[in-house]
């Protein structure tokens, strides 16, 4: 059993326990030591569903789309648990977490989950710790986990190794075909959605996206689909999903699945280490004072930071 | 990146329940909370107490704040209190802002609203209560 303020247990998280359930993803957030217990025990049940990740500008209509999906989803009798993240200030760390005005009423309930997320100082699209959100999310039982990421620009590609489908939220008049050609964003697209499909221009974007795909498919075999939708007058919706879909199952079949899934793990297991030792190391800077003299060296230009850094990670672990 | 060690931000609710769509006052807090490093879940206008508490819930909020411009407080604000208490068993701290004489402010005071900020309040007092109030939850 959970108090509110106290640890959460994996086995009240399984068992669809909400406050649980919320309670666990602020400990995983705030990185506490609990939070790699539950962490630990519930990742075999990991790994089984859609993680589906929004990606674009602001403003386009990602927090809509994901209402909507939402609606859909529930329709066809699903759940789903949502993730939200909106950007950490710089200055104050604080932030305004604005996704969750576009989550309509008709959509709550007990299958519906809406947890918004700091960006709390990381790049990319995704907080730190949104990986281990959704895990808990999907071991809470829901059949889809929606993933909203940071109004994005170019490069804000952090989505790929959290989603398993990544949709690529754009709208009319973004920029000429040129910009589809360019590295980043548009490379990581399974589905392209141009949004607010009710303007003028759609037609031309989805011609302009329709041409980048017929270029060829991506790495993995796959030729992105493209999806025209709004939201004011809900449109295009049912289909947005089916193309979704339609990803999931050729990922699924694919014969590079078990190896890109191996690939990702691995990417995290360097990631991990990378938190771990630096975070070691920063702490061990900032207080073995035999080391200061070392950085005190690094200041007065004697010894170069390579050389300082070769010295603080252990022979034989470099 | 950002230090692992920092404090983790104090996580508050802003949502306005009711009908009424003044929701400039709200906002203004919202902004004056996130400026004090706070994570403000704004969610918005015609909020049902059922769907506050709901939020408070999935986003675990250390506190509430609730504004109010349209008269029905004396209805909505102890019905969120209510349901708070039912879903959650623990008291999340609630404050709350707008037009609300000093009859009700007193009554609602005595029903477990924390604080009650009216016109003419400034950023600094409702951020430093606010504040307060939720290291107090934590």
């Amino acid at each position: 059993m959970t108090s509110a303020r106290g640890t959460p247990t994996a086995a009240a998280i399984v068992r669809g326990d909400r406050r649980a359930l919320a309670r666990a993803i602020t400990l995983v957030e705030s990185g506490d030591e609990a939070a790699d217990r539950l962490l630990r025990a519930i990742f075999p049940r990991t790994g089984r569903v859609p993680i589906v990740g929004l990606a674009g500008p602001l403003g386009v209509g990602k927090s809509s789309l994901v209402n909507l999906l939402a609606a859909h989803l529930r329709a066809q009798g699903r759940s789903v648990g949502i993730v939200a993240v909106d950007p950490s200030s710089p200055f104050s760390g604080g932030s305004v977490l604005g996704d969750r005005i576009r989550f309509d009423r008709g959509t709550g309930g007990p299958d519906v989950f809406f947890r918004s997320m700091a960006s709390r100082g990381a790049a990319g699209g995704v907080a730190e710790a949104t990986r281990d959100v959704v895990r808990l999310l999907e071991a809470a039982g829901f059949d889809v986990v929606l993933v909203e990421t940071v109004g994005s620009g170019q490069v804000d590609v952090a989505i790929r190794g959290v989603a398993t489908t990544r949709v690529v939220v754009l709208v009319p008049h973004l920029g000429d075909q040129v910009q589809t050609l360019k590295a980043g964003l548009f490379e990581i697209a399974d589905v392209f959605c141009v949004n607010k499909s009710d303007l003028p221009g759609s037609e031309i974007a989805e011609r302009d996206l329709s041409e980048l795909a017929s270029l060829g498919a991506g790495p993995d075999g796959w030729r992105s689909r493209i999806v025209r939708t709004s939201t004011v007058v809900p449109s295009g919706i049912p289909q947005l999903w089916s193309a979704i879909e339609a990803h999931e199952g050729f990922r699924a079949g694919s014969p590079d699945h078990a190896a890109e899934q191996r690939k990702r793990l691995e990417e995290e297991i360097v990631d991990r280490v990378r938190d771990v030792v630096s975070r070691d190391v920063a702490r061990r800077l900032a207080t073995d004072p035999g080391l200061r003299t070392l950085v005190d060296q690094v200041v007065a230009r004697k010894l170069d930071p390579r050389s300082a850094a070769d010295r603080l990670v252990p022979k034989g672990r470099r | 990146m950002a230090e692992k060690t920092r404090r983790t931000p104090l996580r508050v609710l802003i949502a306005k329940p009711g009908l009424d769509g003044h929701d400039r006052g709200a906002k203004i807090v919202a902004r004056a909370l996130r400026d004090a490093g706070m994570e403000v879940i704004y969610a918005g206008l015609r909020q049902t107490p059922e769907e506050i508490v709901r939020a408070a819930v999935e986003e675990d909020v250390d506190l509430i704040g609730l504004s109010i411009l349209s008269g029905a407080h004396m209805a909505l604000f102890p019905k969120v209190l209510r349901l708070l208490k039912k879903e959650t068993g623990t008291k999340i701290p609630v404050f709350a802002g707008g037009i609300i004489p000093d009859e009700d402010a007193r009554r609602l005071r005595r029903l477990g609203i924390r604080a009650i900020f009216g016109p003419g309040a400034s950023l600094q007092e409702i951020v430093t209560t606010a504040q307060r109030l939720a290291r107090g939850a934590a």
